[in-house]
């Protein structure tokens, strides 16, 4: 442990000296009352910290201590339904410690260091293992079964296990390496957060990260192990549309990173989700959930580690071979935080006063999204709050180049309650062609084609609504006067989608294919029974179209509806109460 | 351990480089002293070795670098807190106004408060009844949320807060509440912080606040546009400091009105660029956002505390540009926004409020059975989507006439029009109830098509819709 002494305080940034054997990316304690903090720069003796809490009354002569690791996240059975904060301090730990309020210098390891887990080991003594093999297991809870590792980097020969009750820092095996050295295995493994776990191989998912969103699903959807990205200008929804894939989607594990959010947000999530079912295992969905929390009034420099504490612990869970949706709200306020740092480091800026390292460490960042071999995956969803709502905007830009959706929220469709604000002119998803198989197999093999027929019949819309807009609706052409409703009908029934209605926040593949079929029947059919003679106003005013509005709402799969709507629109169109009634 | 130094260096706008101090701490509260006698209190920005950054609250006018004092005090900048602040007039950083005594502090507290621990937070779902149908009706305020107002120069931003501030009750509507008979209305108080506003507008306040006898529960803290502009820094804090003390020790619901922001911004980047730090957007500072939210952060709600804080800031868009970094980030940080509208203003709309783009995110919680009523949420959704269609049919109709307008569109300009004259225009005075909110609600959607009202669960239609000749 080596000491220095304070010279300069300014802000979240502290100058020390007489820390010549540091090494950057150390870990420090500052001050009397040993506030967290991380080296990130060193200048001769000279070395500046982040420090993770606030300042007010350090000042020049008081002392620092290195500790002469890096900053790092205890990775083991015990995270599932925690809430950490930026550095993963337990916030209901602190809370006991300390009341409602955050006091400085309180600490809590991330980890439990007295709870006993129940180890049960998974392969025989004297098998060969490597870094990443499952040596043992513990049933975290009802949904998770924790799965303990050999750490990367460790290879060898188990001489002995212990099972049972056990404290994450027991030792619970006995590793031989190949030299003879005897290493003593826990629960718990310590991963230094700025390094990415390694793995074998990535590999390329065709498996749809299903969230229940029908704009999602049908029109821009992602893989597990993919990246997405949600930028918005604010009450455009991007709150909610996260929340909405927290609680919906198919994966197992949800971390949950609330960057530099409101403290509300966070109280909602952790007040909502211990109520919730996750549909999947019928548990409370905060068990699966690892909520990362540094509120917009939390120390600046916390904020800019949260985002790899979390990524880290969803490597760690991704390692043990389960799906992990990370999502990170918002990685504007971790550049922000970068940004902030940076000026006081007095360093040269680029766009908008952002570092110039800004662009790659929001590609090293979402890198570390993919599925990998041993089946896990970490799929990483990014929201952007550009200022003014601008998309050009430095942070925006940057995450554009590396990730594969875009999922471009509108305020205007805010506006007029089209929810989820998505717009679906500018948004997109390169995972299309990579889901292809999958939907052919699992949902039927016209959802591809109809899923693109309304997309043309959306873009269509667009080019003639700037007719309308100059000469009205009645120069349009009957058939596309039709395609008009049908547009109308396709964001109204089918986009627009009610996050807060028990029978509407979630639909399934099947049943999103089926409402996109109701649709485009109707438009088919009427333009038959336009051709055959019937009036627009006629095929406008049929009374299934009410009951296709309604088809969306629901929680099951309603599979008579649609066969009742189907026969309707026969009925209503073309039969006795159509053109030929 | 007060330490006096004349070691100035370089003053620089509201800074002064103090030289050869020891033992300074970063935050520290500091007090000068000019030549002739003039004092002002400021802070320690930066400590460099034996350099001390100390930022000046009422300004450098008449310092000098030889002759000035300066003492280092050894605490941050604090206020005492006690009941009896309630019905006072302080300055912008605590000090009487009023010409009353100094109060007899119960507790002193740095104005920098703690933030709250995430876990700690309960989250804000009691509806409070403004009385303003715009807002109670598609907006609503919950307790312990942070709702600003987004104005422009010449709205009537502070008669809409002045409004907000007297009628404002929480209702107690909840089942259980009812069952025993328990009032959630616990004691009612505003604090009242001024930065920057004109002696007009201070006034105004203050007599509204008489007149209605509101004083007796109110706390005031004014900056005025006369008064040193960084000393406006501090203002919100000590603003907020006092709040949390009457929440959360004397367990009052309070509502604090900040206004205006936009002035507090100001003066946060003439420090910033007296320090000639990189500047952000507009010259603002790269750490605004964090700064405006260690302040609107401080509204909220917390389990097992009886009291909580409401937060209506308020800020004036420069040039209405909503997209200007202050109400920019404020919107990122705040539960929605209440946004004013210059062209409903003018064609004599009172409040003149732009009911679409306004938001307030914590709705969905507050509202409903239970809250106010089962069929809010579903109405407010279709008001809203309404409402919208209206607006656009309208400007349709400015393009090519009314005549070419089909009928469904012509029944939502008449439902636009209408909304407007009867929905959100209403008297200063008047406090609607949130059950005669949604009756005018309902009778609006009487002029729709049946069938277009789609995102109405059938079953409220059924119950709620005026008949026919009811009306």
């Amino acid at each position: 442990m080596e000491r220095g002494t304070i010279l300069k305080v300014a802000g979240p940034l502290v100058v020390a000296v007489g820390l010549e054997r540091a090494k950057m990316y150390d870990l420090v304690r500052v001050g009397e009352q040993g506030l967290m903090g991380e080296i990130i720069e060193m200048r001769g003796d000279r070395a500046s910290i982040q420090v993770y809490e606030e300042t007010e009354g350090l000042g020049p002569g008081m002392p620092v201590e290195s500790t002469g690791a890096p900053l790092s996240v205890e990775l083991g059975p015990g995270m599932l339904g925690a809430v950490y904060d930026g550095v993963q301090r337990p916030l209901d730990e602190l809370e006991r410690r300390a009341g409602a309020f955050l006091s400085r210098g309180i600490s809590a390891p991330g980890l439990d260091r007295d709870k006993r887990w129940e180890f049960v080991p998974a392969v025989a003594v004297g098998a060969r293992v490597s870094g990443g093999d499952i040596i043992g297991t513990v049933q975290e809870n009802e949904v998770i079964e924790h799965r303990i590792l050999v750490p990367p980097a460790l290879a060898g020969e188990i001489v002995e296990f212990s099972a049972g009750a056990h404290t994450v820092t027991d030792t619970v095996a006995k590793l031989r390496d190949a030299d003879g050295a005897v290493h003593d295995l826990t629960m718990m493994q310590v991963w230094p957060v700025r390094m990415p776990r390694p793995y074998a191989r990535k590999v390329a998912s065709g498996e749809p990260l299903v969230t229940g969103t029908r704009v999602i699903d049908t029109f821009f959807p992602l893989v597990k192990g993919g990246v997405a990205c949600i930028p918005g200008p604010f009450g455009a929804g991007k709150t909610v549309t996260q929340h909405q894939v927290a609680k919906w989607s198919n994966a197992q594990v949800v971390i949950f990173i609330g960057c530099g959010e409101r403290g509300n947000e966070m109280t909602d999530v952790l007040m909502e989700f211990p109520e919730l079912t996750d549909p999947y295992s019928g548990q409370p969905l905060m068990k699966r959930t690892v909520l990362v929390a540094n509120t917009s009034n939390m120390p600046v420099a916390a904020r800019e580690a949260s985002v790899y504490t979390g990524i880290t612990m969803a490597e760690y869970f991704r390692d043990m071979g389960y799906e992990v949706v990370l999502q990170a709200d918002s990685t504007s306020r971790w550049a922000e935080a970068m940004r902030e740092i940076s000026g006081r480091l007095e360093e040269m800026p680029g766009d908008e006063g952002f570092p110039a390292y800004l662009g790659t460490k929001l590609a090293a960042f979402y890198e570390r999204a993919g599925a990998v071999e041993c089946l896990g995956s970490v799929s990483v969803i990014g929201s952007v709050s550009p200022p003014g709502g601008d998309l050009s905007e430095p942070v925006v830009q940057n995450t554009l180049r590396v990730v594969k959706v875009f999922w471009a929220l509108q305020d205007t469709l805010a506006y007029e309650r089209h929810f989820p604000a998505i717009d679906w002119l500018t948004s997109y998803s390169l995972y299309l062609e990579r889901l292809r198989p999958h939907w052919d197999a699992e949902v039927s093999e016209r959802y591809r084609a109809r899923r693109d027929e309304c997309m043309a019949i959306l873009q269509r819309e667009s080019n003639l609504a700037e007719i309308v807009r100059l000469v009205g609706l009645e120069a349009l052409s009957p058939e596309e006067q039709i395609l008009m409703e049908t547009a109308k009908s396709i964001r109204e029934d089918f986009l627009q989608q009610n996050a807060f209605r028990d029978d509407d926040q979630f639909t399934s593949l099947a049943k999103q294919d089926r409402l996109l079929e109701m649709i485009l029947l109707f438009h088919t059919t009427a333009i038959e029974a336009h051709r055959q003679g019937a009036p627009l106003r006629g095929i406008f005013s049929a009374p299934v179209r009410e009951k296709i509005a309604r088809a969306k709402y629901g929680t099951g799969d309603e599979t008579d509806i649609f066969d009742e709507i189907a026969s309707d629109i026969e009925t209503q169109l073309v039969g006795e109460g159509g053109v030929n009634a | 351990m007060t330490r006096e130094y004349t070691t100035t260096r370089d003053i620089v706008g509201p800074l002064l480089l103090v030289e050869r101090v020891v033992d300074v701490t970063y935050g520290e509260l500091v007090e000068l002293e000019y030549p002739g006698g003039v004092r002002s209190l400021g802070n320690v920005l930066e400590v460099n070795g034996d350099v001390a950054l100390v930022q000046a609250f009422a300004g450098t006018s008449g310092a000098n670098p030889s002759e000035t004092k300066v003492r280092f005090l050894g605490r941050a900048l604090e206020i005492g807190v006690s009941r009896d602040m309630l019905g006072r007039v302080f300055d912008g950083l605590g000090r009487p106004r009023d010409g009353g005594p100094e109060i007899i502090p119960d507790e002193r507290r740095t104005i920098y408060g703690e933030p709250i621990n995430p876990t700690a937070r309960d989250f804000p779902d009691d509806f409070i009844q403004t009385g303003v149908s715009a807002i109670d009706g598609l907006n609503p305020l919950v307790r312990g949320q942070k709702l600003p107002i987004f104005s422009g120069a010449g709205l009537p931003h502070n008669e809409l807060a002045a409004q907000v501030a007297r009628q404002a009750a929480v209702l107690a509507r909840s089942a259980q509440a009812d069952a025993v008979g328990e009032k959630l209305e616990g004691e009612f108080a505003v604090v009242f912080a001024a930065m920057g506003i004109t002696f007009a507008d201070a006034d105004f306040f203050m007599t509204e606040f008489r007149n209605t006898a509101a004083i007796e529960r109110a706390v005031l803290f004014l900056n005025l546009a006369d008064d040193p502009a960084v000393e406006r820094i501090a203002t919100p804090r000590v603003a907020l400091t006092a709040a949390e003390y009457l929440a959360y020790t004397c367990d009052m619901h309070v509502l604090v009105v900040l206004t205006d922001m936009t002035y507090y911004c100001e003066a946060l980047r003439e420090v910033s660029a007296a320090r000639k730090e990189v500047p952000g957007r507009r010259g603002y500072p790269g750490y605004l956002y964090t700064d405006l939210a260690t302040i609107y952060e401080r509204a909220g709600r917390i389990k097992g505390a009886k009291g909580s804080i409401t937060q209506v800031p308020i800020l004036t868009m420069p040039d209405d540009d909503k997209t200007h970094p202050i109400p920019d980030l404020t919107g990122y940080i705040t539960e929605g926004q209440i946004i004013l509208d210059r062209s409903l203003n003018r064609s004599g709309v009172y409040p003149p409020i732009a009911v679409l783009p306004s938001l307030s995110r914590l709705k969905q919680k507050g509202i409903g059975a239970g809250k106010t009523r089962e069929d809010h949420a579903d109405l407010s959704n279709q008001l809203f989507g309404a409402y919208a269609r209206g607006v656009q049919a309208k400007e349709l109709a400015v393009i090519l006439g009314e005549a070419a307008l089909s009928d469904s569109d012509k029944a939502f300009v008449a439902f636009a029009d209408a909304f407007e004259a009867r929905f959100i225009q209403q008297g200063q005075h008047e406090d609607r109830s949130i059950e005669r909110t949604l009756e005018i609600g309902w009778e609006l959607m009487a002029l729709l098509p049946r069938s277009e009202l789609k995102r109405i669960k059938d079953a409220y239609v059924e119950k709620y819709l005026p008949r026919e000749g009811d009306a």
